[in-house]
C-alpha cells in the first residue's frame, strides 16, 4: 500500500514538477490538474517535463476560481482518476503546486499504513470554527453565492445583505451537518470512494455548487457521513494570517521546517532554492515513528500576526503610529512621577533611588534644561537634555524615554515649574504612577531670598498651574494610579505614605523602609502662607499650617529621619 | 476639496517632470534590457565616485535588477564609471538641481516612462537600504510578498550613521563598506507627527537634530522615507521621496496599535570627504531651504564635532533595528 497525491497546480509549473517526480520517484502515483487557464504552451511543456514517469497522470482540466465550486469539482475528477487508476493507493493525498514535502514518501506511506482507517482531514462544525474570514461562517451554507467575490465584490456584497435582509435561505440536504476545515486533506481510499460513489452524490454536488468556499466544506462535510476514524487534522502545514492569507515559508525556515516532523508544507515561497534542493534531496525514509509538531512555528505566525494588529506597546515609529486612545500602551512600561516631594525632602532622589531600585530623574520637565539621573547630559537612546528639543515635543520625548529605559524602571520629578504640556497623557496612561504633595511648591519660594513681592507673583502662578493640573488628575477620564495629598496631610505620615509608593513600586520587595529622607526645615512656613494671605492670595493647596512660631506642622521631630519599629 | 487640491498638484508635479525631461541626456540606455518583472533602482547623484562601487555591489546582491541614474554633471569620473556599467542606464544632465525640485522632476519622469508597473526604488548614492530579513531574502521575497498583500509603497525611515571622533578622521576607500566607518547611530530620539494634508508622518531626530538644530528643531531634516514603490506613471514624489501622491501611498503606518512592515535607509553622509563635499556643495547653493542643512554643517565641521555619545548604538543588523522599534517585520515571518 502506498500513498497517491493529487495535485493542483496553476502556477510555478517548474516547481510543481520537480514535488511531483520527487513523489512519483518515491513510489507515489500522482495526478495532477492543471487549471485550465495555464495557457496551452506552459501546459505541454510541464506535462513533457514529466513524462518519463509512469505512475503520473493528468486530470480533466477546469477552470478554477478560488471560493467556487470549480476546485471541488478538480479535485473529485482527480481523485476519481487516482481510485480508478491506482488500485495501491490506499489513502489520497490533495496538495497544491506550492506544497512541500518536508519528508520522504516512505515515511508518510509508513504513517498511513499504520493508521489504514484513519481519514487526516480538518473537519469542525461552524459554530466552532474560530478562524472564517470576513463574518460568513453558517451562512456560508445558508445564502445563495451566484457572484464572484474576487471580480464582482460589490454585487457579492449587496447580494448578501440583501438575503440577510429579507431571510432567503436555503435548506441544507437532509442527513448532512456543515463542516468546514483546511482544503488539504488526505482520506483514506474508503472514505474517498464512498463520498465519489455515492447515490445521493449529484443532490450534494448540486447543492454544494452553490456555497460558498466549498472547497473549505465539500470533503469535510461529506467525511462525517463515510468515516471511521476522523483525525480532524490536516497532515499539510499550512498557516493562515488574520486577512486569511497563507504564510509562505522561505530559506530561513529551513531548520524550523526540518524539525516540525510535518509530512507537507505550504506555501513555499517559489524561489526558495534553499529549501527545494533541501526536502527534495532526502529521498530513503528518516523515522516514520515521528509525530508531526508544528509548534514553534505556530508560534513563529502567531507571533507574527500579534505584531501586526496588536504591535509592541509604547512604540511609536514609522510604520507604527496610533490614534489617541488607540495605542494599546501609550507607553511601554510602568513608570512613577512625583511632584513636591524634592521641595519638602532634602536628597529625595537618593533616598528613592536606594529604596524603590530604579532609575530616579530629576525634574525631566524643567523648563532650563532636561534634569537626567545623575546630571547626565544625554540619556537613553541618544535623548539629550536640550529644553527646546525635548519642547518640540514633549510627549514624544517621554514615550522615548520610556521605550529606550525597558527593562528599568523609571521616576522623575514633577512641578507646576515644568512644562506642563504631557498632563493629559500622564493622566490617561495607566503605566504612570503620580504621587502629588499640593502646594509643595511653596516652600522653595519661602526659602527663597527674593523679594516678597516676586514671590508673591510666582506662588499665584504656581497655584493656578498646579490646581489646573489637580482638575485633570481628578477628572472622570484618569487612567493612572494617582495619589494626591495636601503637604499638612503628607508630613503628617510621610513614612506610611512612601511605602505604600514604594511597594506599588517593587512590590517583590519586602524591605520595610528603615528611614524617610530629612524634611526641609519648615519653621516659619505657616507665617509665610498668612503673608500670601495677607497680600490677597489665598493658599489653597498646602492644607492647615499653625501660624505660630511652631510652624513645623503637627510634627515635632524637626527633620529628623522617622524611625518604624 | 482638498483631495481635488492634491489631484492637481500631482498633475502640476507631473508635468514639470515630462518638461524637465529634455534636460536629461542619455549617455548609455540599456533600459531595453529591462524585463517586465524587473526591480528598478532609481538614482541621481553628482560627484559620488569614490562610493559607487560599493554602492552597486549592495543593491546588486540585494537584488536589484537595472540601475536608472542621472548623472547631475560630475567631473571625478562617476559619469564614464556607470556607462561601463552593463546594469546602469545612465543619463547626463548639466540643468539646475534646484530647478528640478532637487532631481525630483527627474526621477518623477524616469519613473514615469521607466517605472510604470514595476517594484521602483528610489535612493540616494549614501543610502543603504536594510529590510526584514535582508540578510537571509532576496528584495523579490520583500516585493511579492507586498504584491500578495496589495501594498503598494514600503517605508524606509532615514537612519544617520555616523563614525565615533570626528567626521573626516578616517578617510573612505573605494569599495569599502561605508558602514564600516559609520556604523553608529542614534536609536530612540526620533519625533513624529502626522501630516494630515498629506497622511504622512513626519519624522524627524537623530543625530543631526540633536547637533545641528538643537536651538531649531522645527527646521532639523526629515527622515520619513518611502523608497519603495510598485509603481505607476501617474504617481509621482512631491517633495524628495518623503511623501507621494496619491497621498494613499504615504498611509504607510498603523493607526490602530499594529505594526506595518518597515525598513531602514542606512545614511552613511557623516564620513569623510565630507568637509570638502560640504563646502562644494555650498558654492553650488543647489540644496533644500537655501542649503540651509550645508551652511550648518559648515559652521560646525570647522569644530571637528563628533557625533557619538555614550548612548550610541553600535550597528548590527535588521535584528537590532527592529528589537529597538526602528523598523518592524510586521506580520511578514
Amino acid at each position: 500500500m502506498t500513498v497517491g497525491f493529487v495535485m493542483m497546480c496553476h502556477t510555478e509549473l517548474d516547481r510543481a514538477a520537480q514535488v511531483a517526480r520527487f513523489w512519483a520517484e518515491g513510489g507515489a502515483p500522482v495526478v495532477i490538474h492543471v487549471d485550465r487557464r495555464v495557457d496551452a504552451l506552459a501546459n505541454t511543456k510541464f506535462q513533457r517535463s514529466l513524462a518519463d514517469l509512469a505512475n503520473v497522470s493528468f486530470s480533466r482540466r477546469f477552470k478554477c476560481e478560488w471560493g467556487t465550486w470549480s476546485l471541488v469539482a478538480a479535485a473529485q475528477a482527480g481523485a476519481e482518476q487516482m481510485l480508478a487508476r491506482h488500485p495501491e493507493a490506499g489513502h489520497v493525498f490533495l496538495a497544491s503546486g506550492s506544497c512541500l514535502p518536508l519528508r520522504p514518501v516512505q515515511d508518510l506511506a509508513a504513517y498511513l499504513a499504520a493508521r489504514p482507517h484513519t481519514d487526516f482531514i480538518e473537519s469542525v462544525t461552524t459554530a466552532d470554527v474560530g478562524w472564517t474570514i470576513g463574518g460568513l461562517d453558517e451562512e456560508r451554507f445558508t445564502l445563495h453565492f451566484p457572484f464572484s467575490w474576487k471580480r464582482h465584490r460589490r454585487l457579492f456584497d449587496r447580494y448578501v445583505a440583501l438575503q440577510r435582509r429579507f431571510g432567503l435561505r436555503r435548506k441544507v440536504p437532509d442527513g448532512l451537518a456543515p463542516h468546514m476545515g483546511s482544503q488539504w486533506w488526505c482520506l483514506s481510499r474508503r472514505t474517498l470512494a464512498s463520498i465519489l460513489q455515492d447515490p445521493e452524490r449529484p443532490a450534494y454536488d448540486d447543492y454544494f455548487a452553490k456555497v460558498w468556499i466549498p472547497d473549505e466544506s465539500y470533503f469535510q462535510t461529506l467525511t462525517r457521513l463515510y468515516a471511521t476514524n476522523v483525525e480532524s487534522r490536516s497532515l499539510t502545514l499550512s498557516k493562515f494570517d488574520y486577512q486569511g492569507k497563507p504564510h509562505l515559508f522561505y530559506d530561513d525556515h529551513l531548520q524550523l521546517l526540518r524539525r516540525s516532523n510535518c509530512f507537507v508544507a505550504r506555501k513555499i515561497w517559489p524561489r526558495a532554492d534553499r529549501l527545494y534542493s533541501a526536502f527534495l534531496a532526502q529521498r530513503s525514509a528518516i523515522d516514520a515513528t515521528a509525530e508531526p509538531d508544528p509548534v514553534k512555528i505556530d508560534r513563529l505566525f502567531t507571533k507574527a500576526v500579534e505584531r501586526r494588529t496588536t504591535g509592541r506597546p509604547g512604540l511609536y515609529m514609522q510604520s507604527r503610529f496610533p490614534h489617541r486612545d488607540r495605542e494599546n500602551g501609550k507607553t511601554s512600561a510602568p513608570y512613577s512621577v512625583f511632584q513636591g516631594f524634592t521641595d519638602l525632602f532634602e536628597n529625595f532622589d537618593g533616598w528613592l533611588a536606594k529604596y524603590a531600585g530604579a532609575r530616579v530623574h530629576g525634574h525631566l520637565f524643567a523648563p532650563e534644561r532636561a534634569g537626567f539621573a545623575g546630571g547626565e547630559s544625554v540619556f537613553a537612546g541618544c535623548l539629550t537634555d536640550s529644553a527646546t528639543l525635548r519642547d518640540y515635543n514633549p510627549q514624544a520625548f517621554l514615550t522615548n524615554l520610556i521605550w529606550n529605559s525597558r527593562g528599568e524602571r523609571q521616576c522623575f520629578q514633577f512641578s507646576p515649574r515644568d512644562n506642563q504640556a504631557c498632563n493629559w497623557f500622564l493622566a490617561t496612561d495607566p503605566n504612570a504612577q503620580i504621587s502629588v504633595i499640593s502646594g509643595a511648591w511653596a516652600v522653595p519660594l519661602f526659602r527663597s531670598p527674593e523679594s516678597f513681592a516676586v514671590t508673591r507673583r510666582e506662588a499665584a502662578r504656581l497655584q493656578k498651574i498646579e490646581l489646573d493640573q489637580i482638575n485633570i488628575l481628578r477628572s472622570m477620564y484618569v487612567k493612572a494610579r494617582v495619589r494626591i495629598w495636601t503637604m499638612a496631610d503628607f508630613i503628617e505620615n510621610p513614612m506610611e505614605l512612601m511605602q505604600t509608593i514604594i511597594d506599588e513600586i517593587s512590590p517583590r520587595s519586602t524591605r520595610r523602609l528603615a528611614e524617610v529622607p530629612r524634611l526641609v526645615d519648615l519653621t516659619g512656613f505657616g507665617r509665610f502662607l498668612q503673608n500670601l494671605k495677607n497680600q490677597g492670595m489665598q493658599p489653597r493647596l498646602m492644607g492647615e499650617f499653625p501660624v505660630g512660631d511652631d510652624a513645623q506642622g503637627p510634627s515635632p521631630q524637626r527633620g529628623r529621619p522617622y524611625i518604624v519599629r | 476639496m482638498q483631495s481635488y487640491r492634491l489631484r492637481l498638484k500631482r498633475r502640476r508635479l507631473l508635468l514639470r517632470a515630462l518638461r524637465k525631461r529634455h534636460a536629461l541626456k542619455p549617455v548609455a540606455r540599456r533600459t531595453d534590457a529591462i524585463r517586465p518583472d524587473d526591480i528598478l533602482l532609481f538614482a541621481t547623484l553628482r560627484n559620488e565616485r569614490v562610493r559607487l562601487p560599493w554602492f552597486l555591489r549592495y543593491y546588486r546582491e540585494l537584488g536589484i535588477n537595472h540601475f536608472l541614474i542621472v548623472d547631475n554633471d560630475s567631473d571625478d569620473g562617476s559619469r564614464e564609471y556607470l556607462a561601463a556599467q552593463k546594469d546602469v542606464s545612465l543619463w547626463h544632465t548639466t540643468a539646475s538641481y534646484k530647478g528640478s525640485r532637487y532631481g525630483m522632476d527627474w526621477m518623477n519622469w524616469l519613473l514615469a516612462r521607466y517605472g510604470h508597473r514595476h517594484w521602483t526604488l528610489t535612493v540616494d548614492p549614501d543610502e543603504f537600504l536594510v529590510f526584514p530579513f535582508c540578510d537571509t531574502r532576496p528584495i523579490r521575497a520583500l516585493t511579492d510578498w507586498l504584491d500578495t498583500y496589495e501594498i503598494r509603497s514600503f517605508p524606509a525611515m532615514l537612519l544617520d550613521m555616523y563614525p565615533k571622533g570626528p567626521i573626516d578622521a578616517q578617510p573612505y576607500r573605494e569599495g569599502q563598506n561605508p558602514l564600516d566607518i559609520a556604523q553608529w547611530f542614534d536609536s530612540g530620539d526620533y519625533t513624529i507627527s502626522r501630516n494630515r494634508e498629506f497622511n504622512n508622518l513626519w519624522i524627524q531626530g537623530g543625530p543631526r537634530a540633536r547637533m545641528f538644530f538643537a536651538d531649531d528643531p522645527h527646521n532639523a531634516p526629515s527622515l520619513n522615507k518611502i523608497p519603495l514603490v510598485k509603481w505607476q506613471r501617474r504617481y509621482a514624489y512631491a517633495s524628495s521621496t518623503h511623501m507621494l501622491l496619491p497621498r494613499g501611498l504615504n498611509v504607510v503606518f498603523d493607526d490602530w496599535g499594529g505594526e506595518k512592515v518597515s525598513g531602514c535607509l542606512l545614511h552613511a553622509k557623516f564620513i569623510s570627504p565630507l568637509t570638502a563635499k560640504v563646502s562644494e556643495e555650498l558654492e553650488r547653493r543647489e540644496h533644500f531651504a537655501g542649503s540651509r542643512e550645508y551652511m550648518v554643517y559648515s559652521e560646525q565641521l570647522s569644530t571637528e564635532p563628533d557625533l557619538w555619545c555614550k548612548w550610541s548604538e553600535k550597528y548590527i543588523n535588521w535584528r537590532q533595528l527592529e528589537i529597538l522599534g526602528l523598523m518592524s517585520k510586521g506580520n511578514w515571518a
